[in-house]
């Protein structure tokens, strides 16, 4: 018996849950949110499919043994030659050379704003180091050609024009604030106790922020290393405009060299025509890339999850 | 000579000093490479742009004479690029976070598996995206190299950051706003749109104009989709256009020390833009957080 | 004397209630009209419900009716299921995705749980005031025209709010600044205008989860009068911690207990219910007996 057929056979005015039908206003909301929700989705599929299909097509006209091995990279030569590692070596040069900056600087930032920095100092330093966040790289690009590399000449070191180190200590030094703000957060995650059993043992504060603190915050450091490492290999224009776009292979610092995104990008910008072989070079390399930048980021995700479980 | 009291020997104690003493050099050394190298770079750059600066330079259109060349095209595109980056992306991310946090059952895959890849989106390099652009807008939907490709693909970029930050908002709400809505009888649309939306809505506000200050200073995947940095008049939605990152690096790239002063003046005019933008989220933040 | 575990310390200020002078509504068996209201068909009529958070069995089997126009308390202590089972009355648990709720509660006579209810509908009918005063961050009269608003009753807003603030006695106090942020007002007060937020939806039950454990005495017993007031026109389920405010507003009371099973998990059962007075007097369950008495809790 339906709700409604009890109530006409009692005929009183109890209160009824009649059945409003089902509401197809709030499904619709709920369907649109979901469309929002797979324009992300969507935008994955779109950068696999975008990246892998011509990429496929490029590697039947070049062995993938040869790209992958190959030593020269000469797209416009006659004859032509694919070989990926200069542009891979080039990327990892740039990358080292900003580790060299970020990994201790950002660290150390990092452990002075957590152990040492008074509340005050803090109010001060967090937002600048926000701001150095947000200078677009364009900027650090300027800075690093017109600025840095001739300081660096000027104080005696033969750097060519475009040269890996001066490019590289600017994406370091663009990357502290990325390093700094995630391992700040692991170290405020360690409990105040942890901290307070040390200090009562009769440790100072050194040994509190290097024994204590920073073991505890460990995978969440080794996360923005990471993490700071996959913006380097992924980073464009500063190794762009300051490391130039030879390919080539040099352990030189005061050299310059193409990095995967610098070729990509000064491919991007010349007029390709779309089919060539050269126009699927930007395809190649950027797959190689995001492999690369993926295997990374999901190493570093990993790695804050497990941070956060620790203490939660 | 070691001579030992209560507390300790004396060179345990000095050793300790000297340690101490070289981590905090160490540690200011770090702060100071960072703040040491954003204050050369202002200087650098107001010392090469502020004399380039002028109402003229604001006003014309490039041009192959330093003398007379101009930034406003470049400036009127990213104030297009900006304005349609808001349209695009505030509703997009905002949905998209109210569909994850008010909506989806974290007990489905499918939902789960919406977060990962949300958050490795946000891992991609701005490159990538710039590659997708050039694929899909520029060559396959055959749109072109103009000014709605460049806005589209900053839309994907950024989209991450709006969503997170707008999460972060939605789930600042209390639950016990919800719980409230719904015991009156509110449906969820009921609970979200006239309860937690309005809570949340400073919170958003300052993560999206923070995302959009990051992605109108994007240069990468504009240079894909092939920002012509040479036009001599008005940028319009569906023709060739530039941006101020743009006509950065261009300027960057001429040999002549005249057009890097231009440079250094465009960048002055680009950080001041993000400096308004930042300082009203700021104030936004300041004036409407709501501790609960 | 009763000594409660875990009365709240404001509490305990005050005298403790003697057993003997506990005075139920329906003492007085000669009263007719609280005879009548003994055979008022029952608001809900529960049948083996149990609820589960995942694997976890957080509630087990509980059969019990709620009278009509009165009053009736969930005690026991902490963990023992009593605001999972007043969140069944409303659907409130539907919210937490991993909750399931087995069995029968019959609303009337409508299957609560049928496929075919809207738990949107449920909530109209069914209003809850919750632990913590939880006012929205507008104005008070924004607050309470909150529910009329959602229903789509806008006729006479203004009217519908005052009434929902005198029933709550809490028109005098506002009326001149309905305006104002209603998270400028006290606690007590927030409590009360979260009970007038609720009366302005006219519902047919309230159920209240402990709403007095975050206020103090003098708003605690501002609610308690409320809570005689509105009996005669709502039908009122109130959890609480506090066993002489059970003793002082309720005609019947169920004693909920946690049985500790072998894998250590906690799952709340219905030990005894009954009237008020039986229950404090001459409980049937020696675990009743030992938690009103104090010395279990």
């Amino acid at each position: 018996m339906s709700t409604r057929d009890v109530e006409l056979l009692r005929g009183d005015a109890r209160p009824s849950l009649g059945s409003s039908g089902r509401r197809w206003g709030e499904d619709g909301i709920r369907a649109l949110l979901l469309v929002c929700a797979c324009v992300s989705v969507l935008t994955t599929l779109g950068i696999i499919i975008a990246l892998v299909q011509p990429a496929i097509e490029f590697f039947r006209e070049v062995n993938l043994i040869d790209f992958i091995t190959g030593t020269r990279w000469a797209p416009l030569f006659k004859p032509s030659s694919f070989g990926v590692l200069p542009l891979i070596s080039a990327t990892l040069l740039l990358t080292f050379w900003a580790a060299v900056i970020f990994i201790p600087f950002g660290l150390g930032t990092a452990i002075f704003l957590s152990e040492y920095a008074r509340p005050g100092v803090r109010r001060v330093l967090k937002p600048a180091l926000e701001i150095l966040a947000g200078i677009p790289t364009v900027v650090f690009g300027f800075f690093a050609l017109v600025f840095f590399t001739p300081f660096l000449q000027d104080i005696g070191l033969g750097l060519e024009t475009f040269n890996i180190v001066g490019a590289g200590v600017v994406i370091g030094v663009m990357l502290i604030p990325t390093v700094a703000s995630i391992s700040e957060d692991a170290m405020a995650a360690v409990p105040q106790d942890l901290r307070a059993g040390a200090y009562a043992l009769g440790a100072t504060r050194f040994h509190v922020a290097t024994r204590v603190v920073v073991p505890s915050a460990f995978s969440g450091i080794i996360a923005s290393y990471i993490l700071a490492i996959s913006r380097a290999i992924g980073e464009t224009v500063i190794a762009l405009i300051a490391a130039g776009t030879i390919a080539r292979i040099t352990f030189n610092p005061e050299e310059g060299a193409a990095s995967m995104a610098a070729f990509i990008a000064a491919t991007g910008v010349g007029d390709v025509p779309t089919g060539s072989i050269e126009y699927k070079t930007i395809f190649a390399v950027g797959l190689t890339l995001f492999v690369f930048t993926l295997v990374m980021n999901i190493f570093s995700t990993r790695l804050v999850r497990r941070y956060r479980e620790v203490y939660e | 000579m070691t001579s030992t009291s209560a507390l300790g020997s004396r060179r345990a104690l000095t050793q300790d000093r000297v340690i101490n003493w070289l981590f905090l050099s160490f540690l200011a050394l770090s702060l100071l490479v960072g703040f040491l190298l954003l204050g050369a770079l202002l200087v650098d750059v107001f010392r090469k742009g502020v004399g380039e600066l002028s109402w003229s330079f604001l006003t014309n259109p490039p041009s192959s004479l330093p003398s007379r060349a101009g930034a406003r095209p470049a400036i009127l595109g990213t104030i297009y690029m900006m304005i349609l980056l808001v349209v695009l992306t505030v509703p997009l991310g905002v949905g998209t976070a109210i569909y994850l946090e008010e909506y989806a059952n974290k007990n489905r895959w499918y939902n789960r598996w919406l977060e990962i890849n949300i958050q490795n989106l946000a891992g991609v390099p701005s490159i990538v995206y710039g590659i997708l652009g050039l694929a899909f807008l520029v060559r396959g939907l055959g749109l072109g190299r103009v000014l709605l490709a460049g806005a589209l693909i900053l839309t994907l970029l950024v989209l991450p950051t709006v969503i997170v930050a707008a999460r972060e908002a939605l789930r600042a709400v209390p639950d016990s706003i919800r719980q409230g809505a719904f015991a009156l009888g509110a449906s969820q649309w009921q609970v979200v749109s006239r309860q937690v939306l309005p809570a949340a809505i400073p919170g958003i506000a300052t993560g999206a104009i923070l995302a959009l200050a990051r992605a109108i200073g994007e240069t990468a995947p504009l240079l894909m989709v092939g920002a012509l940095a040479f036009i001599a008049f008005n940028p319009t939605i569906l023709g060739d256009f530039t941006a101020l990152p743009i006509q950065i690096f261009q300027w960057i790239s001429r040999p002549q020390e005249e057009f890097r002063h231009k440079a250094a003046a465009a960048i002055i005019v680009l950080l001041a833009l993000l400096l308004v933008m930042n300082a009203f989220a700021v104030w936004i933040r300041n004036r409407y957080e709501r501790r609960w | 004397m009763l000594k409660g575990d875990d009365m709240e310390t404001a509490q305990a200020t005050e005298p403790a209630v003697r057993l003997d002078r506990v005075e139920p509504a329906i003492a007085d068996r000669s009263d007719p009209a609280a005879v009548a209201a003994v055979q008022v068909p029952p608001v809900f009529q529960v049948t083996g419900l149990s609820v589960t958070y995942g694997s976890h069995l957080a509630l087990a089997d509980v059969t019990m009716d709620i009278r009509s126009k009165a009053v009736t308390a969930f005690i026991g202590p902490s963990g023992c299921g009593k605001s999972t089972f007043i969140r069944c009355f409303n659907r409130l648990n539907d919210l937490i995705p991993s909750a399931r709720v087995t069995g029968q509660v019959l609303y009337h006579e409508d299957d609560l749980y049928s496929p075919t209810v809207d738990p949107v509908e449920v909530r109209k009918l069914i209003g809850m005031v919750f632990q913590k005063p939880n006012p929205f961050p507008k104005s008070i009269y924004d607050n309470v025209a909150f529910g009329p608003r959602v229903l789509r009753r806008k006729d006479e807003l203004d009217g519908r709010v005052e009434m929902a603030l005198r029933r709550a006695a809490l028109w005098d106090e506002v009326k001149d600044r309905l305006k104002t942020n209603a998270l400028s007002l006290s606690g007590g007060q927030q409590q009360r205008l979260c009970i007038a937020r609720c009366l302005a939806v006219e519902p047919d039950v309230i159920l209240m989860d402990e709403p007095a454990s975050a206020l103090d005495p003098i708003s605690t017993s501002a609610i308690e009068d409320l809570m005689h007031e509105l009996k005669t026109d709502y039908t009122i389920v109130v959890v609480t911690h506090n066993m002489q405010q059970a003793a002082r507003v309720a005609e019947m009371t169920a004693f909920f207990s946690v049985d500790v099973g072998e894998d250590g998990q906690r799952t709340g059962v219905l030990v005894e219910y009954d009237e008020t007075q039986t229950i404090f007097t001459t409980p049937a369950d020696p675990r009743t007996e030992g938690y009103v008495t104090g010395r279990f809790g």
